[in-house]
């Protein structure tokens, strides 16, 4: 809930607490609210939106809390208020189920076509909705290849160089004097990058779990974590310990 | 009236008699009182002590009805069960079963018993729905799921007798709660049933007696009483070791030879210790001097279950001399030939100790013996004081404590699924149930709401809904998957994520690993605190920490014996404060310090030399240095739960000063923090000043800012959560936790919290916490006693007093500041390397 704190505080001076990193050579920068921003084509990059995920598991009679879209929406909106993107790419997974953008309720809907306007969107679609969008502006599609990058939202075990992933959530564990700290993070070889989940009510998957496997050369591998306010940048080799 | 042999032979009809005579035995007074008094449809609740033939007694009314009723006539109409009898554990019920099929078989009774637990055969469990037992044996949940059904009516129809078993263990937690609503279920469908509770000794039984009955507005009604007089008074000894009393530690290994000679002397020796990790320590230090090669066993709940089969089966058949155990031997299962009880560690609650004791010996007229061993001179004191004060006699009266909001739901959701039912008429049958007498109507709303959509004030769920209101104006169940999933889900024990332990060949991490032994389990948050390469004791071996490969912690040998990580602390109990008050009055009286151990008077005069004794009504507070971290020791003596709640609200207070803290611990004692910066200097500059920080206050916007923050609180949340049906434990077809299913409480807590802080849930969560784990109303006391009676002592090393609690060194993490200081601290490392830059940006 930090990034929700974070979203709703002051944000017009950010630059210093973010991280500058590059993929495939292509400049981005790691924001603490969990988008990547690419400033030579302003495209903003959020991933794993997983929207009206509380309303997927009421469907199959877990009551969840119905506040995790109004949540994801404020801190996407304060993301593409910090950047004024041209480009918005959401990386799949964008809804938690099938049917969720077709039931989302109005008053989401009306905010999320006010925040497309002006700029171009592209839903890149995921395993949780692999059918598209409904009833939302911009476009659908399973891949996106575009200034020397590919978007896809599976990383491919092919074709790392230039790749820019979601789907597995990734998670950075720390532990400093006997404890550990454990948080979101992007994960990146300088060929690939993984986007950490951006919807305020998705779990994760630690950088060390076995999905995690093969996509990254290790001793180049860095975690981005998402700290309070700011992005903390740790080698891999130097997270435990 | 006096119930002796002439009633005897009016009670018992010519089977009964015969039989005891045969077996040459009189039947007990307070059997007779119970036979009596039961059949003429009271309900009762006997306490008597272990080995009185509590069983038999509880049992005697129902066998004689049966005898007279006779054998049901083939092609009779349906017969629901006669009796019902729940034991808080599985293998209890299955005890008794063996135990009353011996009277029944040897009298040649035409009654039927059958058990029913979550190990019966699904075929068992239909036939036993179409032909009902006469007896059925079974546990709280099996009760639960058994109301649930649309059967139910028919099922307990002629119920007759409910036995509680076990009643003091059954009626405390949410599982007593969720029983009590059962049990008023159960009045509803059989309005003619008598309850008959079996208890051990308890100080005040009132609630224990109130529970039996169905209780009225404005009216408090009581279950009778029968008691059973007590056997021989249990004859305990504190250890008088000839050996030096180490000044700290819970190993107790200075006593090991001396304890051995005591197991070599009986026949059987039970050794209870309070942790899991003091059962480890204890087995291995016995093994190192265990020359005759004694069968020594070791016993707890983290070890695999195979291996506590072979412990208990050895046990039962007297092949051991000796078992280490933690509570998971408790109750009161036979266990065997036990002649000797050794208690290693603090005495803590009384109740425990009596019920340990009381396994000694099952024969009442011989006195049980027992040893107390004290593991460091703090515990000296206490086993002293509880000696002292005589306390061993009586139990605490178990909480039994006001009916849990979760708790509530589940049932709810279990009463739709039984049959449609009318809001108001279920609201008096739940109030009706002693724990819930109180609930308002308006909260039980709340409750059906929650229920139905999830009680959120943003209504989007409605098409959702998992019940709904006929035209009739009756709740129902809005399909049949909604009861299945309410079965898969049911219960109110909610398991803490644990890992299987797997040995492994050290250094090796790869696949090639698989066919190691698996030792037991360990809570995933103790190995969230470990990094590869760190020493730990488990299952009776000094592990190496290999890493975690999906849901297994691999573990390798240690070829150390001494573990880095101090201790697995599971199974950690909740305390008696009672004698920690006790051993502050004999610290503060030197006049007492006789009846102590010269050695202990030893480490107390050291303490006042070097540092300063804690007095009655001062706050003694220490300070100093140890290791990279800065320390702060307070001796207010309220008990841990009080210390807890102080803990977590001083952390708060000292992370606002900027001073960094990073953790705490609590003990019945004292309480320790520890943070980066140094506390004695900050203290003494004023930053903040010791009165400012003790200040009252910290109990008014500290305290609700602290609780909405809290780790513990969202470990409470899960726990309200996944029993109040939220969360899912298991989803039909996916038994197996699928990505799907799986959602992080955590992540659940916050947003709620953010949105609607007001929720039903949070506010059961806020109840959990506020009586079970603060105590606030004591710790007000403490701090309004203290007010400008602290005394600071800032030392350059640790105190002897300081000891005890330095070793407790616990787990709960602080969040917020500190957090980022070591992440900031694991970037300037990456900054400090030689490259001195991101990697991936020197190309």
């Amino acid at each position: 809930m930090q990034r929700l704190t974070l979203a709703s505080a002051d944000i017009q001076d950010c630059g210093s607490l973010s991280a500058r990193t590059a993929v495939a050579g292509v400049d981005a920068v790691c924001d603490p609210l969990g988008a990547l921003y690419l400033p030579q084509t302003r495209l903003l990059v959020v991933s794993d939106l997983h929207l009206e995920k509380g309303a997927a598991f009421a469907r199959r009679g877990m009551m969840l809390p119905p506040y995790d879209t109004l949540a994801t929406l404020k801190v996407l909106e304060a993301a593409v208020d910090r950047y004024d993107p041209a480009i918005v790419v959401s990386l799949g997974d964008n809804f938690h189920d099938r049917t969720g953008s077709a039931h989302l309720p109005e008053i989401f809907r009306a905010r999320l076509t006010q925040l497309a306007r002006g700029r171009d969107w592209i839903w890149i679609n995921g395993n949780h909705d692999p059918d598209g969008v409904t009833g939302l502006p911009g476009q659908s599609a399973d891949e996106l290849h575009f200034a020397g990058l590919a978007f896809r939202h599976e990383p491919s075990l092919l074709s790392p160089a230039g790749e820019i992933a979601g789907h597995l959530h990734p998670l950075a564990t720390v532990i400093r004097r006997g404890k550990a700290v454990r948080r979101a993070c992007f994960a990146t070889d300088g060929q690939r990058l993984l986007m950490p989940a951006f919807g305020l009510m998705s779990g994760g998957l630690d950088l060390r779990h076995k999905a995690m496997t093969g996509l990254f050369e290790r001793a180049r591998l860095v975690a981005h974590l998402l700290g309070r306010d700011r992005i903390y940048s740790v080698r891999f080799a130097n997270l435990i310990g | 009236m006096r119930y002796s042999e002439t009633t005897a032979s009016v009670l018992l009809s010519p089977p009964f008699s015969g039989w005891f005579a045969e077996k040459g035995w009189q039947p007990r007074v307070h059997q007779l009182e119970l036979l009596a008094r039961a059949g003429r449809g009271e309900s009762l609740l006997l306490i008597a002590p272990t080995g009185a033939g509590k069983t038999l007694a509880g049992f005697l009314p129902a066998l004689t009805d049966l005898a007279r009723r006779g054998k049901i006539p083939p092609g009779s109409p349906f017969t629901g069960i006669h009796t019902l009898y729940i034991s808080p554990l599985k293998a209890l019920a299955v005890d008794i079963e063996r135990n009353l099929m011996k009277p029944v078989s040897e009298m040649d009774l035409p009654i039927t018993v059958e058990t029913r637990t979550g190990d019966t055969p699904q075929a068992k469990r239909q036939r036993q729905r179409l032909a009902p037992p006469d007896i059925l044996l079974t546990t709280p949940e099996q009760v639960a799921l058994l109301i649930a059904n649309a059967e139910a009516p028919r099922f307990f129809k002629d119920l007759k007798y409910v036995i509680f078993d076990e009643l003091h263990s059954l009626v405390t937690s949410k599982r007593g709660h969720l029983l009590s609503l059962g049990l008023s279920r159960l009045r509803q469908l059989a309005p003619r049933l008598s309850t008959i509770g079996l208890s051990a000794t308890v100080a005040e039984p009132m609630e224990l007696r109130r529970w039996l009955v169905g209780q009225e507005a404005g009216e408090e009604r009581h279950a009778g009483l029968v008691i059973a007089p007590g056997g021989a008074k249990p004859v305990i000894t504190i250890l008088k070791s000839r050996e030096h009393v180490p000044w700290s530690g819970h190993s107790a290994k200075y006593a090991m030879p001396e304890v051995y000679e005591a197991i070599r002397a009986h026949r059987t020796t039970l050794l209870f210790v309070n942790t899991r990790s003091q059962a480890e320590i204890l087995f291995q230090e016995l093994w190192n001097i265990n020359e005759d090669t004694l069968p020594i066993a070791l016993h707890h709940g983290s070890l695999d279950v195979g291996q506590r089969r072979k412990v208990e089966q050895a046990m039962a058949e007297n092949r051991l001399r000796a078992v280490v155990a933690t509570s998971t031997l408790d109750l009161g299962i036979d266990w065997g030939d036990v002649d000797l009880v050794i208690h290693v560690g603090a005495p803590k609650g009384a109740s425990r100790l009596a019920q340990r004791i009381g396994r000694a010996n099952h024969r009442m007229d011989e006195p049980s013996r027992a040893i107390l061993v004290p593991a460091n001179r703090f515990e000296v004191m206490e086993c002293q004081a509880a000696l002292d004060a005589n306390y061993i006699g009586a139990q605490d009266t178990p909480p039994v404590g006001e009916g849990t909001l979760d708790v509530l739901a589940q049932h709810v959701l279990g009463m739709a699924c039984a049959a449609p039912f009318d809001e108001d008429a279920l609201y008096r049958e739940i109030v009706s149930a002693a724990p819930y007498s109180g609930l308002p109507r308006e909260k039980f709303r709340r409750i059906v709401d929650f229920v139905a959509t999830g009680g959120y004030a943003l209504k989007t769920y409605e098409r959702y809904a998992r019940i709904r209101r006929t035209t009739e104006g009756l709740w129902r169940i809005s399909n049949p998957r909604v009861a299945q999933q309410y079965r898969l889900n049911l219960g109110t024990i909610v398991e803490m994520p644990m890992l299987n332990v797997r040995m492994v060949k050290r250094g090796s991490k790869g696949a090639a690993r698989r066919g190691g032994a698996s030792l037991g389990k360990v809570e995933e948050y103790f190995l969230e605190m470990l990094a590869p390469g760190d020493t730990f004791l488990f299952s009776g071996k000094v592990l190496r920490f290999e890493g975690i490969r999906e849901n297994e912690c691999l573990v390798s040998q240690a070829f150390s014996l001494d573990p880095k990580v101090p201790s697995y602390a599971g199974g950690k109990f909740p305390l008696s404060t009672y004698l920690a008050a006790s051993v502050r009055d004999m610290l503060d009286d030197p006049a007492r310090w006789g009846a102590l151990p010269e050695q202990v008077r030893d480490w107390l005069a050291l303490q006042r030399d070097v540092s300063a004794l804690p007095r009655r009504d001062e706050l003694l507070i220490e300070t100093f240095p140890r290791g990279s971290r800065h320390y702060m020791v307070a001796y207010p003596f309220e008990g841990r739960l009080a210390h807890q709640t102080l803990g977590m609200l001083l952390t708060r207070r000292l992370e606002r000063a900027g001073r960094r803290p990073l953790g705490f611990v609590a003990t019945d004692y004292s309480l320790a923090v520890w943070a980066l910066d140094d506390l004695g200097y900050a203290f003494a500059a004023g930053r903040p000043a010791l009165s400012d920080l003790f200040d009252e206050d910290m109990l008014g916007d500290d305290l609700e800012a602290w609780l909405d923050e809290s780790f513990m609180l969202k470990r409470t949340f899960r726990n309200c959560a996944v029993i109040a049906g939220l969360i899912e434990q298991r989803h039909p077809g996916k038994e197996k936790t699928g990505r799907q299913v799986t959602v992080s409480a955590d992540l659940i807590y916050d947003v709620l919290r953010s949105h609607e802080p007001d929720h039903i849930l949070l506010e059961a969560t806020r109840n959990d916490a506020a009586a079970g784990l603060l105590d606030i109303r004591r710790l007000g006391d403490m701090l309004l006693r203290i007010k400008d009676r602290i005394t600071h002592r800032r030392l350059d090393r640790i105190s002897p007093l300081a000891v005890p609690i330095m070793l407790e060194i616990g787990k709960e993490p602080v969040a917020g500041e500190a957090q980022d200081f070591l992440l900031a601290e694991a970037a300037d490392e990456l900054l400090a390397e030689a490259i001195g830059k991101d990697p991936t940006q020197d190309r």
